[in-house]
């Protein structure tokens, strides 16, 4: 749900670069994402995912080899690519930053995170640094609520955002300094999780916390007035709290 | 259509009060068009898949059937009846009314206002519902959606975003109808419109339905685009001469000049679609070589002649001839026409002579069309492709060469589960729209294939028209339909093949499948025509080019063909070079390049008469514009030229020869039997050496599709094809072009190596632009040899 | 009457790597995989009819009735998907679950793809979440490694494959037709029903859509029996829930609880609306569900009792905002999301949702005309009740409750800029120093 855009431009795919890095490795590992399925076009979001790990984004290569592996036409191939808008057809930064502005995380501070961060960054929602370090879109609920103003980084939770840790989060990412989303792992890169996206097990699950405070506060206050949900909850409630 | 529902299927609803009958399960929309009351829509059409996308023919729904209501309106083009139901539309609801309204006015906040320039203004749905049931004034005070105007969908096709109010008729005639989804939606919300991939236009044999079928001025046509209003038009209901088909279609000219052709609505047979061919290709008489005035030909100039002139130079050449004459027809006439030159060979050159196979033939096909396609009357149809069980394709491929029998195959594939198999020598893009199973097929190996295929008598056997080259072939079909009472059915190519075959337009056969071995069949026709007819063997085609190229063909009557048409071109040159050439032509051509007369003829869009699909049935061809210039009808001026030889056929007009066919019963008496022909062995190659399989692809150098660039330029690109493993074997596996020779010359085309190729074969669209197999003089089933044109071993 | 919560889902989120099985299974996971294993598939299809389960997705169709609507005279495989792809604005309560307890839902999907008879199920999960996908992924591995997923599971001569599919970015996919086109590598359009996926579903098979919260309350209800479910929550809204509370309150954050405790009570064990300030308005169930006001604190948060009041109880999550916070601002907000979630597919959510959009930025710019509000509903009107799928209605909803309860904050609009009447900065949780924050 991420992704506004103006509505003057054309569709479809950016055909003016056509610069791709899929090799022979890239269409096996593609080719294998088919076999997941019982039936093979449904592998195409996975696919197409991979292809922006691979590519940064979209690329016309990508289409073409996802419609010769799925025997669709290419066209086929960009109308699902263009209907979703984790799909980039410009190339991301290494770090796509999204900051939530629907309603509830703009009223709570997000419209100011967003300032923050286009100043910060000096480009606007849908475009990239020069040095190709970030890019920037407002995103759509983000599922955190609890946790606004969010921002996401590479699709990690930035839960309870203000303006200076925002600028503090991107100097780090700038700087190379080791970085750990509130509730997620480590950040490396968009293109990292794009490719646990596509349904590539990157092994870090057992990064982060297991939920974030919000997500625990009923949790705590059953704890603390003794209210439990299930019947055998009394005898475990003591590890709980 | 015609098929009947039991009762027990048959539900009653009320419609605005109206009570009508409606097989259960009837959407909405389509039983109150039953019931008479038009609701309008946008996205519904009765032949694709329903949508409910527009939500224009919202109605309400009083009594479900159920004794309930729904609170609010629903669309009628998703609601399917049932017993007792009750439905108001906008006529009587208030409800239904407001609600299409609401919806009309929603569709036109982003519509642009440029009707006045726009090429649906004038006979556009979305106008019209406007005018009827739109606001006066706008209450849309915001900025609209804008987009840069037209995009190009491909060479014929051109996309005005800001108009379109995605519909998506032509997406889903694109995926569900043709089987070609080069089009798409795109982006998604308001953004949201019809792309392609650039790299890959949409170039489908059916493109042009979508422009039909799309219900604003969205999809344009760049052929037709600002070239006329359509309340400037004048509209007549025609059959298409590019296919034996039979597509009804709609010719709209204005001044004098055909504008443009859609589809006519003729559910028997093109439901409502026509390919682009059919659509687009009629322009051919429009360029420099028009041939508007009788012309002689004095060493190599042509000059102008008077028609007595003319006529009296044929008619001297005639009788000087005897009978040492011949007529070449062509599967382009209308079964009139077909019939006058067949009744003026019989009764005025006396001569059994005359063949409308200015194509690759043999005597054992003469002989199958006389037995087995003549005087038909229980043909297989369209209908009876969908209900059959299975289908299987011999030497045909049906999107190449009978686009309707295409659509229906794939209609059928679609909603009735129909299972198609086809013996090639790959799967063609064809084969794969309509789920075929591939029995690979070298084209020797065809005699083999048809036995051992499996079929019963659900199955339909349809047989192409190359067939002919394969000895044996049309003889192993005869006998499989024998042994599996399987049906069977054969469909030509060209629109007039069926009526010629009516007329008689072949040595052994006289009109109404009268067969000239069988001399009651002869008295019968002697009889009606009142003359005595030639009892002496006349020549077909091949012989009659044998004996003109010998100097033994005195005079060689020719209308509409082609040199390139036939199997060998240098043979055909080789003949008329050696003969007095009287030619019947509407553009100078490279047969008209060696008559020594021409006479020039109406075009068909300046006639009438009638053309016979594959099915046998008639299709009717309307004059749709006025003669413009002094060319007559075939009919005509062999009329005159019978009078000027002392003779009378009775007949001067279209009309007239149709009564004199009419007379003419379809004979009921033994055939022949025709001996079996056997096939030949499968050669042994050398090295080098591939056997050609081939056909002709829809769109190539056809000089019918002279003058239609754009729809030209949507052809298939020109290409050979080879397996890997001959590829390898051949020295071809790094090879982008092939060389293919014969001893009459070589042709390179690009290659492309096929993976669902059979081995051993190479396949080479017959007559690609430059390309044209005939022109070395090879055709399906010869040995060639190939290499690479890069190659050192090439050189030499 | 005091309320109380119930944790059950929620009940092990914060226990140290509770996402593992190892950890899942000490504190009884999978044990009732092991009693629904002894049952026969119809008999676990009652049990979960009878607990009236009703489904956590927004609609709340009973979960057992869904199941029994598989044809199982079909010879087609049947499906079973999960729908995680959590996107109506407000609701956060899945994308926790998947992240702190994964072994839950997957538990669940088991006995829930043994009651219908489905060999293969998805969890497809929205996009814009990784972390939690990761959860999944790694807890599907553990349970194949664990003989709990793949062939006869537990020895019991059940199969089942789970496959974690990651959407790619449109909330419409939420609707369950949407997500299954989505699933099948299609534009996330929503499907003509009927058929309806009961019987022509993904890949047009037998098709059982669930919410992940549904799927993920399955376990507890097998395991501690459909009448300890039943005795809990309301007459027709039976058992627990989980409650999202966000926005201007002190502890937002995920609230479990059994039906019929009240959004005064909600409120209240959410700490109340931050310092100095009252409560304005709040959405019941999300965006989507028209707001109510402080006038409607004391409703009891079920099905019954919310759609009494015009709204819906949606999918219980509660957007909160204080006195500071300008409706229309907060109404052109949502009202921006639907459009640019509309998928496109039909007339008045397309074209409805961008002319809403105008109307509402006028109105927020001050740049508003007489009779401006009352053209708003009219518009509202002209798009409510045509649409292929309930998209809009969402926007329409947000639109009609936020005039009906302020009107006259949406005819400042004619005059003044949103802005200047509710500076936006003081809406925000942290202190913005430099004034000018609009969008």
């Amino acid at each position: 749900m991420s992704g506004h855009d103006d509505y003057t431009h054309t569709g479809s795919v950016d055909m003016t670069d056509n610069s791709t890095r899929i090799d022979q490795e890239a269409i096996d590992q593609l080719t294998a994402l088919v076999g997941k399925y019982p039936q093979k076009r449904s592998a195409l979001l996975p696919m197409l995912h991979y292809v922006q790990a691979i590519d940064g984004r979209v690329s016309p290569r990508g289409i073409e080899v996802c419609a010769e592996i799925l025997d669709i036409t290419p066209a086929q191939v960009a109308g699902v690519a263009t209907f979703y808008t984790m799909y980039k057809r410009r190339p991301a930064g290494k770090h796509h930053i999204g900051v939530c502005t629907t309603a509830l995380c703009a009223v709570m501070g997000g419209d100011a995170l967003l300032e923050t961060v286009e100043r910060k960054l000096g480009i606007t929602t849908e475009q990239t640094t020069e040095d190709g370090m970030f890019s920037l879109e407002k995103v759509e609920c983000n599922a955190a609520c609890d946790f606004a103003p969010v921002m996401m980084v590479n699709w990690e939770f930035m839960d309870n955002m203000t303006p200076e840790k925002a600028e503090q989060l991107l100097d780090d990412l700038a700087e190379g300094r080791e970085v750990h989303s509130t509730r997620g792992p480590q950040i490396t890169s968009w293109a990292d999780s794009e490719k646990v996206l596509a349904g590539i097990n990157d092994g870090k699950a057992d990064e982060g916390p297991s939920a974030g405070t919000p997500s625990l506060e009923g949790v705590r206050l059953a704890a603390e007035k003794g209210w439990t949900g299930t019947p055998d909850a009394e005898s475990q409630k003591g590890g709980d709290s | 259509m015609t098929e009947t529902v039991p009762m027990a299927e048959m539900v009653t609803v009320t419609i605005d009060g109206t009570m009508v009958q409606v097989p259960k399960g009837t959407l909405a929309i389509r039983a109150a068009e039953a019931a008479g009351i038009a609701i309008p829509r946008f996205c519904d059409h009765p032949l694709l898949d329903p949508a409910g996308a527009c939500r224009q023919c919202m109605i309400e729904i009083v009594d479900f059937g159920n004794g309930r209501g729904f609170p609010r309106p629903q669309p009628a083009c998703t609601t399917e009846t049932a017993e007792g139901m009750v439905l108001n539309t906008q006529e009587t609801s208030n409800a239904a009314a407001k609600a299409q309204a609401d919806i009309l006015e929603l569709l036109l906040i982003n519509h642009p206002l440029d009707c006045p320039v726009c090429d649906k203004g004038g006979e556009c749905p979305l106008q019209n519902q406007a005018m009827a049931q739109g606001r006066c004034e706008t209450r849309f005070e915001g900025t609209k959606r804008h987009f840069p105007k037209p995009i190009p969908l491909s060479e014929l096709l051109l996309l005005d975003r800001e108009r379109c109010v995605m519909c998506t008729r032509c997406t889903r005639f694109a995926d569900q109808i043709s089987g070609d989804p080069m089009i798409s939606l795109v982006e998604r919300g308001a953004k949201q419109q019809v792309g392609i991939y650039p790299e890959e236009p949409y170039d489908s044999y059916f493109s042009g339905n979508a422009v039909q079928i799309c219900p604003v001025g969205a999809l344009t046509s760049s052929d037709y685009r600002f070239s006329a209003r359509p309340f400037d038009l004048v509209s007549t209901v025609s059959t298409c001469e590019n296919c034996a088909a039979g597509c009804e279609i709609r010719v709209d000219a204005r001044r004098g000049e055909v504008k443009r052709r859609n589809a006519g609505e003729n559910p028997e047979v093109n439901e409502e679609w026509t390919c682009d061919r059919g659509r687009f290709g009629f322009v051919s008489n429009r360029g420099e070589d028009r041939i508007t005035k009788p012309m002689i030909r004095k060493g190599k100039k042509w000059e102008p002649i008077s028609w007595p002139e003319a006529l009296s130079i044929a008619v001297k050449a005639l009788r000087k001839a005897n009978d040492r004459v011949g007529v070449l027809t062509s599967g382009r006439l209308t079964l009139e026409t077909a019939y006058t030159y067949s009744k003026f060979a019989r009764t005025v050159l006396k001569t059994n002579s005359i063949d409308f196979r200015a194509r690759p033939s043999s005597s054992e096909e003469a002989d199958f069309l006389a037995t087995q396609v003549a005087g038909r009357k229980d043909s297989i149809t369209y209908a009876d492709l969908e209900k059959a069980k299975k289908v299987i394709l011999v030497a045909f491929e049906p999107e190449d060469e009978s686009p309707m029998v295409f659509l229906r195959l794939r209609k059928a594939v679609r909603k009735k589960g129909l299972q198609v198999e086809t013996l090639a020598p790959f799967m063609s893009r064809g084969s794969q729209k309509l789920g075929a199973t591939l029995t690979l097929t070298a084209p020797s190996e065809l005699p083999k294939a048809i036995e051992a295929s499996e079929a019963d008598a659900d199955t339909i056997i349809l047989v192409g028209e190359v067939l002919a080259q394969i000895p044996g072939g049309l003889t192993a079909v005869v006998d499989k339909v024998e042994a599996s009472s399987a049906k069977m059915v054969w469909i030509p190519r060209r629109a007039g093949e069926i009526g010629a075959i009516e007329a008689g337009c072949l040595p052994g056969l006289l009109p109404g499948g009268h067969p000239v071995s069988d001399t009651t069949a002869v008295k019968d026709l002697e009889a009606l025509w009142g003359t005595e007819l030639p009892t002496t063997q006349g020549l077909d085609a091949s012989e009659l080019l044998k004996k003109a190229a010998q100097g033994d063909l005195k005079v060689l009557i020719t209308a509409g063909i082609e040199a390139g048409d036939f199997r060998d071109s240098q043979e055909v040159i080789d003949a008329l070079e050696n003969t007095f050439v009287i030619s019947f032509e509407s553009r100078m051509s490279d047969v008209t390049k060696y008559a020594k007369v021409v006479f020039p003829v109406a075009l068909l869009e300046e006639t009438e008469g009638t053309f016979l699909n594959w099915e046998y049935r008639a299709g009717i061809v309307r004059q749709a514009i006025n003669q413009q210039r002094t060319p007559l009808t075939e009919i005509r001026i062999l009329a005159a030229l019978a009078e000027a030889l002392g003779s009378n056929l009775g007949f001067r007009t279209p009309m007239g020869a149709a009564d004199s066919l009419a007379e003419i019963p379809i004979w009921g008496g033994a055939k022949p039997t025709p001996d079996k022909v056997k096939a030949t062995e499968v050669p042994t190659l050398d090295k080098g050496q591939l056997v050609v399989s081939t056909w002709r692809e829809l769109l190539d150098d056809s000089r019918c599709l002279d003058g239609a660039d754009s729809l030209r330029a949507t052809s298939r690109p020109i290409a050979a094809k080879v397996s890997v493993g001959t590829a390898k074997d051949a020295g071809l596996e790094d090879a982008t072009t092939v060389r293919i020779a014969s001893e009459k010359g070589s042709l390179i085309l690009p290659l492309v190596l096929d993976p669902t190729m059979v081995d051993g074969v190479i396949w080479v669209p017959t007559r690609a632009k430059g390309h044209a197999l005939s022109s070395i003089g090879v055709g399906l089933g010869s040995t060639v040899a190939v290499d690479s044109p890069d190659s050192k071993e090439g050189e030499k | 009457m005091t309320a109380t919560l119930a944790p059950v889902l929620t009940r092990n989120w914060g226990t140290d790597r509770s996402w593992t099985l190892e950890e899942y299974k000490a504190q009884g996971g999978y044990e009732a995989l092991s009693k629904a294993f002894a049952m026969k598939p119809e008999e676990v299809i009652s049990e979960v009819k009878d607990s009236g389960l009703r489904g956590r997705g927004g609609a709340g169709f009973p979960t057992g009735m869904k199941w029994s609507f598989v044809p199982q005279d079909n010879p087609k495989p049947k499906y079973l998907v999960v729908n995680g792809d959590e996107s109506e604005p407000g609701t956060c309560k899945d994308i926790p679950l998947l992240m702190a307890s994964p072994h839950t839902l997957i538990e669940g999907v088991i006995i829930s793809a043994y009651a219908i008879n489905a060999h293969t199920a998805f969890i497809y999960v929205r996009g814009e979440v990784v972390h939690p996908i990761r959860r999944m992924q790694r807890a599907i591995e553990e349970a194949y490694e664990a003989g709990l997923l793949g062939k006869n599971i537990l020895g019991s001569g059940f199969d089942l494959d789970v496959i974690v599919h990651a959407g790619a970015g449109a909330y419409i996919c939420g609707e369950e037709t949407a997500l299954l086109n989505s699933l099948e590598g299609l534009r996330g359009q929503p499907r003509l029903r009927p058929p309806f996926p009961a019987v022509a579903g993904l890949y047009q098979s037998p098709t059982v859509v669930n919410n992940v919260e549904s799927i993920a309350s399955v376990p507890s209800i097998i395991k501690y029996g459909k009448d300890w479910f039943a005795g809990m929550g309301t007459e027709k809204s039976q058992g627990f829930t989980i409650y999202s509370l966000s926005g201007h309150v002190r502890r937002p954050g995920q609230y479990e609880a059994p039906f019929g405790i009240t959004m005064r009570q909600l409120l209240t064990m959410a700490g109340g609306i931050r310092t100095g300030h009252e409560l304005k308005f709040f959405t019941p169930g999300g965006s989507s569900t028209p707001i109510l006001t402080a006038d409607h604190l004391d409703t009891v948060m079920d099905f019954e009792s919310l759609a009494g009041l015009g709204t819906m109880l949606g999918t219980k999550a509660m957007q909160v905002f204080d006195d500071t916070t300008s409706v229309i601002r907060t109404t052109l907000r949502w009202v921006e999301f639907y459009k640019h979630e509309s998928c496109g597919k039909c007339t008045p959510c397309r074209e409805g949702t961008w002319w809403l959009v105008q109307l509402l930025t006028k109105l927020e710019a001050g740049q508003g005309e007489e009779g401006d509000v009352d053209k708003l509903l009219n518009v509202a009107d002209t798009i409510t009740g045509k649409s292929f799928c309930p998209l809009v209605e969402g926007a329409v909803a947000c639109v009609t409750s936020a005039v009906k309860y302020f009107r006259e904050e949406f005819e400042i609009g004619y005059t003044t800029p949103a802005w200047e009447h509710l500076p936006y900065e003081k809406s925000a949780l942290f202190t913005i120093a430099d004034k000018e924050v609009r969008s």
